[in-house]
């Protein structure tokens, strides 16, 4: 192909990218209905997320901060990683979000802040951590939600997290030390009988999280297989009762037992040999709705009984602790650990 | 002629590298609808219908919640498919079974709703036989036109 045929198909692909980006034109508002309302509400009123609105939040964060967010998510926080908008899809966003504030952008210095971070930890253990945390790891649960009671309209956030250090200028922090965050648990540094010079200790021991190592769980996580296997010594029907058997042993209540494809097909035609038995610990499901309430999809707890064309017969469930990376929730992940545990446990004592 | 031909090769080239680059996979697929959680379950059900999908049944979590004495909202788990598919697949590659069939959570927050379900584009991970990787990137789609239209209200 000669250089004036590549300058071509270069100059005709550009244009095909460019009509791409101008078919998308960035509408903030639009782009936040389709990503963002479902966690943080349509008008940013909170809901899975954090109430965006909330007029003491718009002062005291940098445009740079929520476009930081957007794009690097917080680890672990249920926050995603957004890596998938570009630049301006990003900015738009940031501008709708920023229509609902009633004063214009803050500016923040980009210079650290000196203090004593060792004098900061101690200051912190006594005024912060009580909400963030000791490790400033922050509050519980997802933020706010009103599929149940909570009693705190947010949650605090993790101020170890890579994703709020690498968002959140020290300056931006020292301010809302300062200040605090009205409608929030977040009060002044006055209020806390602090002196400026703690507040610049404080920010420096939160900068230091900076230096922490995270666990990689997502690395780990990532070799786990996607569905856990068992093969049983008995037949199929044994087996379905074994499973009953196990899970009730672990203080779960048999929801159902069906075929796979029950409510396909009629009744006379389902296939007998692939058995589902649902089965539910609801102390268990009502504390991990209150961690992560899109915690739905794992439900009900199910393993299933099948018998190949061979005679055999094998039980089978999703590997709860391959897909905790769904939900980007710290938290949740040791509930999904736990149901991995459960899960292996009544499939090894069925099939022993 | 030929040299059209590897012409419009490349161009086709660039312009799956541009398309490649502005397409999108979250883990989850989540939409709010502004409706409350009956009207937004009819219109849920309305749309796995409208795509060609049966529906299964509806696990009522929120049932089993309140009458083991817990506070809850409206929470339901729906799960759908389409027949054909789901015989092959089970006979086929009986790995997915656990998957099976599809299932979108829903749950009233307020007086709105919120729907979540799993990517299937993360089964390519999960799965990696070529074949599958049309069937994931279908249902992705479809859940996302599912999830749109319930957003929309349609």
């Amino acid at each position: 192909m000669s250089p004036r045929m590549i300058a071509a198909a270069l100059a005709l692909a550009g244009m095909l990218s460019a009509g791409i980006g101008a078919a998308a034109v960035p509408n903030g508002k639009m782009l936040f209905d389709q990503r963002c309302a479902v966690c943080h509400g349509d008008h940013g009123h909170g809901g899975v997320g954090v109430p965006l609105a909330l007029p003491s939040f718009l002062s005291s964060v940098s445009n740079h901060y929520l476009e930081t967010t957007i794009r690097l998510g917080r680890p672990g926080r249920v926050m995603p990683s957004f890596s998938s908008l570009d630049k301006a899809q990003i900015q738009a966003i940031v501008r709708y979000i920023r229509s609902w504030s009633p004063g214009p952008e803050p500016t923040f210095s980009q210079q650290p802040v000196k203090g004593d971070p060792e004098h900061g930890k101690q200051v912190f253990a006594q005024h912060c951590a009580a909400c963030h945390g000791t490790d400033g790891r922050g509050g519980r649960g997802t933020g706010v939600t009103f599929s149940r009671p909570r009693n705190l309209p947010i949650i605090a956030p993790g101020l170890n997290n890579p994703g709020f250090l690498a968002a959140a200028s020290d300056d931006m922090i020292k301010r809302t030390l300062m200040h605090g965050r009205q409608g929030t648990p977040m009060v002044s540094y006055k209020k806390m009988g602090l002196t400026l010079a703690d507040v610049n200790d404080v920010v420096s021991y939160i900068r230091s999280f900076q230096k922490a190592q995270h666990a990689t769980r997502s690395a780990n996580v990532a070799k786990e297989p996607a569905v856990l296997v068992f093969d049983s010594p008995y037949g199929l029907e044994q087996t379905v009762k074994n499973i009953q058997h196990a899970a009730v042993g672990r203080n779960f209540r048999l929801i159902r037992t069906q075929h796979l494809d029950y409510g396909f097909v009629p009744a006379a035609k389902e296939n007998p040999h692939q058995v589902i038995v649902y089965f539910c610990d609801f102390d268990f499901l009502y504390k991990a709705l209150a961690v992560d309430p899109r915690v739905g999809l794992f439900l009900p707890c199910r393993v299933t009984v099948v018998q190949g064309a061979d005679g055999k017969v094998k039980v089978m469930a999703i590997n709860p602790k391959r897909l905790s990376h769904l939900y980007n929730n710290a938290e949740l992940d040791r509930d999904c650990d736990r149901m991995y545990r459960l899960y292996k446990d009544i499939m090894e004592e069925a099939t022993l | 002629m030929r040299q059209w031909h590897k012409l419009t090769l490349a161009v086709m080239a660039l312009a799956a590298f541009a398309l490649a680059q502005v397409a999108n996979a979250e883990d989850l697929i989540m939409a709010r609808s502004q409706q409350p959680f009956p009207e937004a379950m009819l219109a849920l059900q309305d749309a796995i219908t409208h795509h060609g999908y049966v529906l299964s049944r509806v696990q009522r979590v929120d049932v089993g919640l309140t009458r083991s004495g817990f506070k809850t909202d409206k929470y339901r788990v729906v799960f759908f498919g389409k027949p054909a598919q789901i015989r092959e697949l089970a006979h086929d590659h009986p790995e997915l079974i656990p998957y099976l069939p599809l299932k979108i959570a829903i749950f009233a927050e307020g007086n709105q709703t919120v729907l979540v379900a799993a990517n299937p584009h993360d089964y390519d991970q999960f799965f990696p036989h070529d074949h599958l990787r049309a069937l994931f990137a279908g249902w992705a789609r479809d859940l996302q036109s599912i999830m749109d239209e319930v957003r929309k209200g349609n």
